[in-house]
């Protein structure tokens, strides 16, 4: 991954921050730049909450080639609470444990490494709360 | 429209892991067939649909290089890219140039070489359908975000993990009537249920496999088809195509694919059909799951009900609604930028009554819908013999 493709979306993956439309009030994650439900074009920055519940989730057993080192390792959709919501792994509990709806928080985690001399890239990881 | 179009000729390459073959030749090979059905001695312009040649064997500029090896002259040639549902775009982007005038005779080929590339890098170079900053950032994959959906689906409307294994059962025995199919071996739900976890609950007897291959259709106009054309005449009666975010978590509901219900309406309305017309369809088996909420989806089974319906017979050869008589994705194979183009193919063999042992009888009226990722963009056509 290039340095300024990882750098700009520091914003988002780093901090959560998201996008309020101030026409209809809508959050958008990641930030656009036009609100798909009214076309507005203002919006105002908001941070999102990282308390959600798990809406669905699966166990990656078969991985592409960045992530073959972590497999097995769980992925879900995760609701946040004001009803944003994100994909991201699931960690910190064995996925036997894993439930639809369970509640689940945010934390932040190492989500990849490009060899010796690559990125380390960061962000947002589940975690049941 | 303009004009109406018809198909008059369809071919396919072998398909399988076939790595004495090139993409260069496999697209040829599929063309030259198209072309010797339609008995055309040459056509006016090409379209290709591949969803990475650049990923896969490293080669951009497709239509160019595959007019060239095809020796049809300097041609127009445009390669066109919808992930999956690449080859589906192909054929609206042919419709829509015999229909406006603009050519007589188009090829639509779609063509997908994916064994020059290890599974993980086929993984890796699959997964580009996905949102790559939101999905695949975090280490998502195909077989997950499918998995994700199926759970959705057995949690919502108490889907078995038998009934998924079902539709793969049920592709794999139309898959061995099909002498075109990669895999023409029939499989029990005890198969599926034994075979390794891909991602959860998904099976890797849940998933198709990966494919070298290429299929293609010449297409004209009605009017030439009519003075041309010595076998029966498939007009393409209606198309839809849709879009939809492709991030699944950005969708309300996981269950229902948007793009696939938009697409498939937007046909029946041109077509003047409603889904009770319909006698067949080829559909995106991609996995199990898919089968079951592009049916319903597309409103041919009550929302949560496709489950029971595949297991009850409703979609099997000799039911009232087949799906999938080649074997599909699951049996058949899935060269990914092919797959649009060979469902076409097996509709317009099954309305000629050209289907051999997996004929379905009398079948005049067949649909086919192609999806790009987890539903981000679909393609219906209707095809109709006249």
């Amino acid at each position: 991954m290039s340095s300024p493709k990882y750098w700009r979306e520091v914003p988002q993956r780093f901090r959560l921050e998201a996008a309020r439309c101030k026409t209809c009030g809508a959050t958008h994650y990641p930030p656009r730049l036009v609100c798909p439900g009214c076309r507005g074009r203002e919006f105002e920055l908001v941070t999102l909450p990282r308390q959600g519940t798990l809406e669905s989730f699966t166990v990656v057993r078969v991985a592409s080639s960045a992530f073959v080192d972590q497999a097995p390792y769980a992925i879900g959709i995760v609701r946040l609470e004001g009803g944003v919501k994100m994909l991201t792994q699931v960690v910190d509990c064995e996925p036997e444990d894993l439930q639809v709806g369970m509640p689940v928080r945010l934390e932040f985690r190492r989500i990849s490494e490009e060899g010796r001399a690559g990125i380390i890239c960061y962000g947002h990881k589940a975690v049941p709360a | 429209m303009a004009r109406e179009v018809a198909i008059i000729g369809v071919g396919l390459s072998p398909w399988g892991e076939l790595w004495d073959k090139s993409l260069r030749d496999l697209f040829v090979e599929a063309a030259l067939n198209a072309i010797a059905d339609a008995a055309v001695d040459h056509i006016d312009s090409m379209y290709v649909g591949c969803m990475s040649s650049g990923l896969f064997v490293g080669q951009e500029h497709l239509a160019s290089l595959l007019s060239d090896y095809l020796g049809m002259g300097p041609i127009p040639a445009a390669r066109v890219e919808s992930a999956c549902a690449s080859g589906g775009l192909a054929m609206r982007c042919g419709f829509l140039e015999v229909a406006s005038g603009m050519s007589d005779v188009v090829l639509v080929g779609g063509v997908e070489k994916m064994t020059d590339v290890g599974t993980d890098e086929a993984t890796a170079a699959l997964s580009t359908a996905a949102d790559q900053e939101h999905e695949v950032f975090y280490g998502v994959t195909f077989p997950a975000l499918y998995a994700m959906m199926a759970r959705a689906h057995m949690r919502q409307y108490g889907t078995t993990r038998e009934q998924l294994a079902q539709v793969a059962v049920k592709n794999h025995r139309h898959g061995a009537l099909n002498p075109h199919a990669q895999f023409r071996h029939q499989i029990t739900v005890e198969d599926v249920l034994a075979s390794v976890m891909v991602a959860d609950p998904l099976r890797v007897l849940d998933c198709s496999p990966i494919t070298d291959g290429a299929a293609a259709v010449v297409m004209c106009s009605l009017e030439t088809a009519r003075k041309v054309c010595k076998k029966p005449i498939v007009k393409i009666a209606g198309i839809g195509h849709a879009t939809d975010t492709i991030a699944l978590h950005s969708r309300e509901d996981l269950t229902f694919l948007r793009s696939a219900s938009l697409a498939a309406e937007r046909a029946l309305k041109m077509a003047n059909r409603t889904p009770e017309d319909i006698q067949l369809i080829e559909l995106h088996d991609c996995f199990t799951i898919a089968e079951l909420l592009v049916l319903e989806s597309m409103g041919f089974v009550p929302k949560g009900k496709a489950g029971e319906a595949t297991a009850s017979g409703l979609t099997a050869l000799g039911g009232k609604l087949p799906v999938n008589p080649s074997g599909g994705l699951k049996a058949k194979g899935h060269p990914v930028g092919a797959t649009g183009v060979a469902q076409i193919v097996e509709v317009v063999q099954q309305l000629r009554g050209e289907a051999g042992d997996r004929q379905v009888e009398g079948a005049r009226l067949g649909l086919t819908q192609n999806m790009g990722g987890t539903g981000g963009s679909s393609l219906v056509h209707i095809l109709e013999v006249v």
